[in-house]
């Protein structure tokens, strides 16, 4: 959507988030509203409507940005049925809906953030060249095609100290380094979007954010490991990711930012889409060029790593979305500017996509290092419900849980390997005290175990057992010495699978066993689940002295487990309750107790 | 080439060979599951791991290339705990049937759980559970004795070059199957077979002849066709229960469909084991049209059966070759030597055709020589 004179900037959240509270709607009302206004605030011409990226702040979405001038006012939680009033009020009125826009609470979610990544989320709109290269978008480009050679732009990034933001934080400039070193006639860069890990869409909301940034960072990197093919290998269950991306790589070409001769200067770049089928395991490097050669998503062993020999046999570098939307910035803005962030061996910004049981949650850019304390109360607002922090579970199902007394430690790649989890590529879960670390880690056990691709033993077996000893201690079935045949078990799961999924799959049993071994003792000695949250360890019953007999449980209860006469104690009959919990959440004398 | 140490013993081999094959050359035996020298390295049973020194965590000698000064440790108590893990997590989902299976005393998985000690199981849980459905005559397919080595995929795929099979499904659910579960329906060459490690994938036409133990075996040469390939027959009680071929064999142990399954002639009560003499009068002699032929010659080919049919009587080597050869010449004399013609077979080899030609020739005269494949 192109503008001449704007007068009137709206801007609507279509990231993840946005999109999945109704931000479609709510721009179609937008639409309709400004149409049928006939003022002067029609789209394209002294008003203009952007979908844009990511805001962050994915609880309160759907969030709009309407800037009338100079004056930005961002509201929040919009619905489509609240458009027309802000059309009318705001801006033919001029005067800003003030009940639903954002508080300082608002503010607070940003401000301890320093973006880059995210840095033009809400300047690009996604689908539109003009609006990146406005902001200084591919200008990198040209600079590192018509005044660096691909020796010094490697130096460049090298220097930056950036790592891979995929999870292993293997350095970005040494394995560009080494490709470049390797002869053949044919290499390859490919981008990892395969972002597969449950609660993490950092990866999703960047490429639906900003395209151009990942192809920009693709671009260069090929220009310096001397590639002239790239693929970009996306989930298809990002539709929208592929969707954009397809239209920038066809903006790129016509831009004669891809393709042939890029920008006069005799070198040959081409990005082509492969979408994944749905597994897991094809965000392993191997596994994914695989599933590119058409083979069945399985990971070979390594040594020959792909910088050596990869897809197709020829020497590839495989890179992260967020690694290769770094690397426009750092040339831009230079290496020394890129490493004034993060500590000493984690130099940048990281996203983490904050969910759980914290206020604010929502995709969020910090600095390496900064304190796990910072993220949780200052960015995430503190636990939701006035609950307390039990743990974070961070790295999604290769990571591990964070205990509520290390709130303190430093969030970069050392410091949480320190306590036995990980980076990873960015999911940061907030868990509270209604939240049992058996079920959590059987939560992860069951996506590793689904998602296992069965070549080697220990993983494909291995993991399947895991999950039996835990299904059987959250039955209450848990027997003495459980706990140290999962460690035992676990341990050599982690040094004998083939590659990383296995080798990080007990890691969310490991750290729990670690921080958390009393619940797991609890579940097997006493038969108890110390969060309630085991349904076969807990029981439901009602408090008589609390309860007014209103019936409102009465209601609620799906399977008619709930008799009672009207204003009389009702009674829980435990045989044919089924443990859902409604009658404890719907009862508000607090008479309904969970045991 | 590159010199490295394994368990404090010194080699040199070529750069690119596997710690694994290095070890082997060494004499040093490495437990393993799903390698194969022929078949590309996969690295899925992790039964070979060892330690190399400078490498945090244990590599598979199968899939890691030897460089030089390497310093390998092949069996410490570290190594020899996780071997037995991942053993016992294979037979944790193992139908451990060795009593009744056609792969006991032959079974990889059996010897290595004899040498680890293993009856107990820690990890006892769900197996898989799946039926025997295939229609085939020739391959039986118990996928619940499946330890997924992918042997049988890789010489499908790299040596047969069929890809009938892959695997399906993911993590524990993951099978070997042909393409959407179907039937299997391929050259039925039997290699799968040859490579399984267990008793997943046998001979249906084997199946309670005879165990490997009892076997005799006589080295000989498929007499299908020209190749030549070697065959060991697998006999026991004076039958041949089986065929397979060793590795340092011309063919390098690899058999196809009739090499495999085509045995059951030899023991066949209607093979001929002496030469025939036709004694009834030809039907063509009588006049009779080409249908009635057509159900004469049947009722004359189920005669057969009977060597001392009214239609053949038994004759000795020396009596048919001599009838034959007073035909030839009264045929050649009558009708000049290019009224003869004769058709070589696909399964004679080489210097059995040279003679045939050359018998047609200079014995004949004719150059009317030609070859079943052309017909």
């Amino acid at each position: 959507m192109k503008t001449e004179k704007n007068d009137i900037k709206i801007k609507v959240c279509m990231g993840p988030g946005g999109i999945a509270t109704g931000g479609a709607d709510v721009i179609k009302v937008f639409k309709d509203d400004l149409a049928s206004a006939n003022i002067k605030a029609k789209i394209g011409k002294g008003c203009s409507l952007h979908k844009v990226g990511c805001f962050g702040l994915c609880a309160r979405d759907v969030l709009v940005d309407v800037i009338v001038g100079k004056n930005k006012t961002t509201y929040q939680y919009v619905k489509p049925d609240m458009v027309p009033r802000i059309v009318k009020e705001h801006l033919i009125e001029n005067n800003p809906v003030s009940e639903w826009t954002v508080g300082d609470d608002y503010y607070s979610f940003y401000n301890k953030q320093i973006k880059v990544v995210l840095s033009e989320f809400s300047e690009v709109d996604p689908e539109d060249i003009d609006t990146y290269t406005a902001v200084g978008g591919y200008e990198a480009t040209k600079k590192v095609l018509t005044k660096f050679t691909p020796e010094k732009t490697i130096a460049i990034i090298k220097k930056s100290g950036i790592r891979g933001r995929g999870g292993a934080g293997f350095p970005t400039g040494v394995k560009w380094e080494i490709c470049r070193k390797v002869e053949s006639d044919q290499k390859f860069i490919i981008c990892n979007a395969d972002e597969g890990d449950p609660g993490a869409f950092m990866d999703r909301a960047v490429i639906e954010g900003n395209p151009h940034s990942v192809i920009e960072g693709m671009i260069i990197g090929a220009y310096a490991i001397g590639a002239t093919k790239g693929y970009v290998y996306v989930r298809a269950e990002y539709p929208l990711a592929v969707e954009r991306l397809t239209i920038a790589i066809k903006q790129a070409r016509g831009k004669n930012l891809l393709g042939e001769n890029i920008l006069g200067t005799k070198f040959n770049f081409d990005v082509r889409l492969k979408l994944g089928a749905g597994a897991f395991v094809c965000g392993e490097e191997t596994a994914l060029i695989a599933s590119i050669e058409g083979q069945r998503g399985m990971p070979r062993a390594k040594p020959p790593f792909p910088v050596h020999s990869g897809l197709w046999g020829k020497p590839t570098v495989i890179n992260n979305v967020e690694t290769l939307a770094n690397v426009p910035y750092i040339i831009r803005k230079g290496a020394d500017w890129f490493s004034s962030f993060g500590t000493e061996k984690s130099k940048g910004t990281k996203v983490f996509a904050l969910t759980g049981k914290v206020k604010n949650t929502g995709l969020i850019e910090v600095p390496m290092g900064i304190l796990l304390r910072e993220i949780i109360y200052d960015i995430g607002g503190g636990i939701e419900g006035g609950k307390a922090f039990k743990a974070v579970q961070t790295g999604g199902p290769s990571g591990g849980c964070i205990p509520a007394e290390l709130v303190d430690i430093n969030v970069d790649y050392e410091s949480l390997a320190k306590v036995g989890s990980i980076v990873g590529s960015g999911g940061m879960v907030v868990l509270d005290d209604t939240d049992c670390m058996v079920s959590i880690a059987k939560f992860f056990l069951e996506f590793t175990q689904a998602e296992s691709c069965g070549k080697c033993v220990p993983c494909r077996v291995g993991t399947k057992r895991l999950l039996e000893i835990l299904d059987r201690i959250t039955a209450g079935k848990g027997r003495e010495g459980d706990i140290e045949l999962l460690e035992d078990l676990g341990n050599d799961i982690k040094l004998s699978s083939l590659c990383g999924l296995g080798q990080t799959a007990p890691n969310p049993i490991l750290s729990t066993i670690k921080y958390f071994r009393h619940e797991y003792e609890a579940h097997i000695k006493e038969q108890k689940c110390p969060a309630k949250v085991c349904k076969d360890l807990i029981e439901y019953g009602i408090l008589e002295e609390f309860c007014k007999g209103c019936g409102a449980c009465l209601r609620v209860c799906p399977s008619k487990a709930i008799t009672g006469e009207k204003k009389k104690p009702h009674i829980i009959s435990v045989d044919v309750c089924i443990k859902c919990g409604a009658c404890f959440d719907v009862c508000k004398f607090k008479a309904v107790k969970k045991e | 080439m590159a010199t490295l140490t394994i368990d404090g013993k010194t080699i040199t081999v070529v750069e690119g060979t596997s710690v694994l094959d290095a070890a082997r050359k060494l004499g040093i035996s490495i437990p393993t599951l799903c390698h194969h020298p022929k078949l590309s390295p996969y690295g899925g049973c992790r039964m070979c791991i060892v330690e190399i020194k400078g490498i945090a965590r244990p590599v598979t000698a199968c899939t890691t290339p030897v460089s030089e000064g390497m310093e390998v440790s092949t069996s410490t108590p570290y190594l020899e705990k996780l071997r037995r893990t991942i053993l016992e997590l294979i037979l944790s989902d193992h139908p451990n049937d060795c009593m009744v299976c056609e792969k006991a005393g032959d079974c990889v998985l059996q010897e290595l759980a004899y040498f680890y000690g293993l009856r107990e199981n820690r990890f006892a849980g769900e197996r898989r559970i799946y039926a025997k459905r295939d229609g085939n005559p020739l391959i039986e397919r118990d996928m619940e004795k499946c330890i997924l080595c992918d042997k049988c995929v890789r010489v499908c795929d790299e040596v047969q070059r069929v890809r009938a099979i892959e695997i399906a499904y993911r993590g524990f659910k993951s099978k070997v199957c042909p393409p959407y579960e179907r039937d299997l329906d391929c050259e039925f060459c039997g290699q799968c077979i040859r490579v399984c490690p267990t008793g997943a994938l046998t001979g249906k036409k084997w199946a309670l002849k005879g165990r490997q133990k009892d076997i005799k075996e006589v080295d000989t040469i498929c007499p299908y066709c020209g190749c030549g390939c070697n065959l060991t027959l697998n006999i026991r009680k004076n039958e041949i229960v089986r065929v397979t071929s060793k590795e340092d064999t011309l063919n390098e142990g690899w058999l196809c469909s009739k090499g495999t399954f085509g045995y059951h002639f030899v023991n066949s009560p209607e093979r001929l084991k002496n030469p025939l003499i036709r004694i009834a009068p030809k039907s063509s002699e009588f006049g009779v049209r080409s249908s009635e032929l057509k159900e004469k010659l049947q009722t004359q080919n189920s005669k057969l059966k009977t060597q001392n049919s009214k239609l053949f009587r038994e004759a000795t080597w020396d009596e048919a070759l001599d009838l034959a050869a007073k035909r030839f010449r009264e045929i050649k004399e009558k009708h000049g030597h290019d009224s003869i013609g004769a058709l070589a077979s696909a399964r004679c080899t080489n210097e059995e055709n040279y003679l045939f030609q050359k018998f047609m020739r200079a014995v004949i005269g004719t150059n009317n020589v030609d070859h079943c494949a052309r017909y």
